[in-house]
């Protein structure tokens, strides 16, 4: 039992150790918490149309696995809203990691600026030319006759219309997306050549050592090193290979899944 | 059992060496160096991407019967020019090279920024889809630059600092002879600001 209460400890240590770091660091900017597919810190969206939009974004989610996030904001705090909106979908990171599936809508009803900021994945999908009739044909009419929650959410509507994959694409997007989620182990090269060279000038010699004594309880000791490694490569390998994000369900677990943006898209005010 | 103290040496003298030499930058140089160009060649795409927006411009400025034979040809030139420039991922510590690059690219910006600008005097301009969605084309270009130029820059600054702080200066200085790349500044005040479409629509 000794071991144990102390690796603890150890582990908590670290955990608050980073937990201090990681704000200090991601603070340069104040963004608000990603909470869910809608975030409303400026607070302009009705509860129930609130829960409406994000229900039609979490079943985009689950068809297409492509990430829409509606966002408003009070302030802009004196940044461009283009960049802006470019900084809050990287510390995000919205979309896959691999895919950079995003895509963003932010409204500063302080400013009267909107911008849908576009992941480097998807701008095939929503071009700026159609970020831009969005924007301009669909949401500012609705902002100009001060409908800004019926604005919003036909916005998107139209971002979900053109996110969503043909049924059959859908499903092979669906069925890729459960693979990926399941074979999360993979091998870093560099650890696979560190331990390659522990185990031929370590382990291998402490081994041949023992072995030159006592033949019998050699190999015991040998194969017993020999797994313990093994297995904290492959445990090793399979945390590092994350980039999976949840979403498909109810409220929980609505996350970013690493994707970045390049600054496509489109902004408009009214 | 005598063997095992020389034996324990041998093991720790390969194992010191190992991290020593990876302590140097002997990885994280060639990383960071890797990073920047490639953050390069994204600054550079970005620019292309404008500067193949430029036909069509011309085209639809044409097709809306705007007559600005002048800003046309001066912008033409300047595509002409500012596309045979180019700064390959190995001129990226030549300051002069660096700077004719962005001298061009800066001249096509604000040759298509009095483009647009003189379009708009033109009243049935206005109201064309073809030329709204060609404009939103233009602003989102000039962002995805400003966002490429600010992340190569970033590279740049990590691959600088990397070469220069201990323990990779060594390294940078013994094994590789590292040069300290050259970031993309903007020349003229508010060069990297995307055109607005405020009050144009």
């Amino acid at each position: 039992m000794g071991p144990r209460p102390f690796l603890a400890q150890a582990m908590s240590a670290l955990l608050m150790l980073a937990a201090l770091l990681v704000p200090a660091w991601a603070q340069a900017q104040s963004f608000p918490a990603l909470t869910g597919p809608v975030v409303d810190a400026a607070n302009v969206i009705p509860d129930d149309q609130e829960a409406r939009i994000a229900q039609k974004v979490v079943a985009l989610k689950t068809q297409s696995q492509r990430q829409l996030q509606v966002v408003t904001v009070s302030s802009l705090e004196g940044y461009d809203i283009a960049d802006y909106a470019n900084r809050l979908f990287r510390d995000w990171q919205l979309g896959d990691k691999e895919r950079n599936d995003g895509v963003m809508l932010l409204v500063a009803p302080g400013e009267r600026k909107l911008r849908i900021e576009v992941g480097y994945g998807m701008e095939g999908t929503v071009t700026d030319a159609i970020s831009f009739l969005v924007i301009n044909k669909v949401i500012v009419p609705k902002f100009k006759e001060g409908d800004m929650p019926g604005g919003i959410e036909a916005g998107t509507d139209a971002l979900i219309k053109q996110m969503s994959l043909p049924a059959e694409e859908a499903q092979k997007a669906a069925a890729e997306a459960s693979v990926s989620r399941d074979s999360g182990v993979s091998f870093d090269p560099a650890l696979m050549f560190w331990l390659v060279i522990f185990l031929l000038f370590f382990v291998l010699p402490m081994i041949r050592r023992i072995a030159g004594g006592r033949r019998y309880e050699s190999s015991g000791v040998g194969q017993v090193i020999l797994w313990s490694v093994l297995e904290g490569m492959a445990r090793g390998g399979s945390s590092g290979g994350g980039g999976w994000s949840s979403g498909g369900g109810g409220g929980g677990g609505w996350s970013g899944g690493g994707g970045s943006s390049g600054g496509g898209g489109a902004s408009g005010s009214w | 059992m005598s063997a095992f103290p020389t034996n324990f040496a041998r093991a720790a003298i390969v194992a010191t060496a190992a991290v020593s030499l990876a302590g140097c930058g002997i990885n994280a140089i060639p990383t960071a160096e890797e990073q920047a160009k490639a953050k390069w060649a994204d600054v550079q795409a970005a620019f292309q991407e404008r500067a193949n927006l430029i036909p069509n411009l011309a085209a639809v400025t044409k097709g809306a019967g705007a007559n600005e034979k002048g800003i046309l040809m001066g912008v033409t030139e300047a595509r002409a020019k500012a596309t045979s420039i180019q700064v390959n991922a190995a001129d990226l510590n030549d300051p002069a090279k660096m700077k004719a690059f962005q001298d061009a690219q800066n001249q096509l910006g604000s040759g298509i920024g009095r483009l647009l600008v003189s379009v708009e005097a033109y009243p049935n301009i206005k109201s064309n889809d073809n030329y709204l969605a060609l404009q939103s084309q233009v602003e989102g270009s000039e962002n995805r630059i400003r966002v490429a130029i600010r992340d190569y820059n970033e590279a740049v600054r990590q691959y600088n600092t990397e070469i220069r702080t201990f323990p990779s200066v060594v390294g940078a200085k013994v094994i590789y002879g590292s040069k300290p790349m050259v970031p993309y500044e903007a020349a003229t005040p508010g060069a990297e600001v995307a055109p607005s479409l405020e009050g144009k629509i």
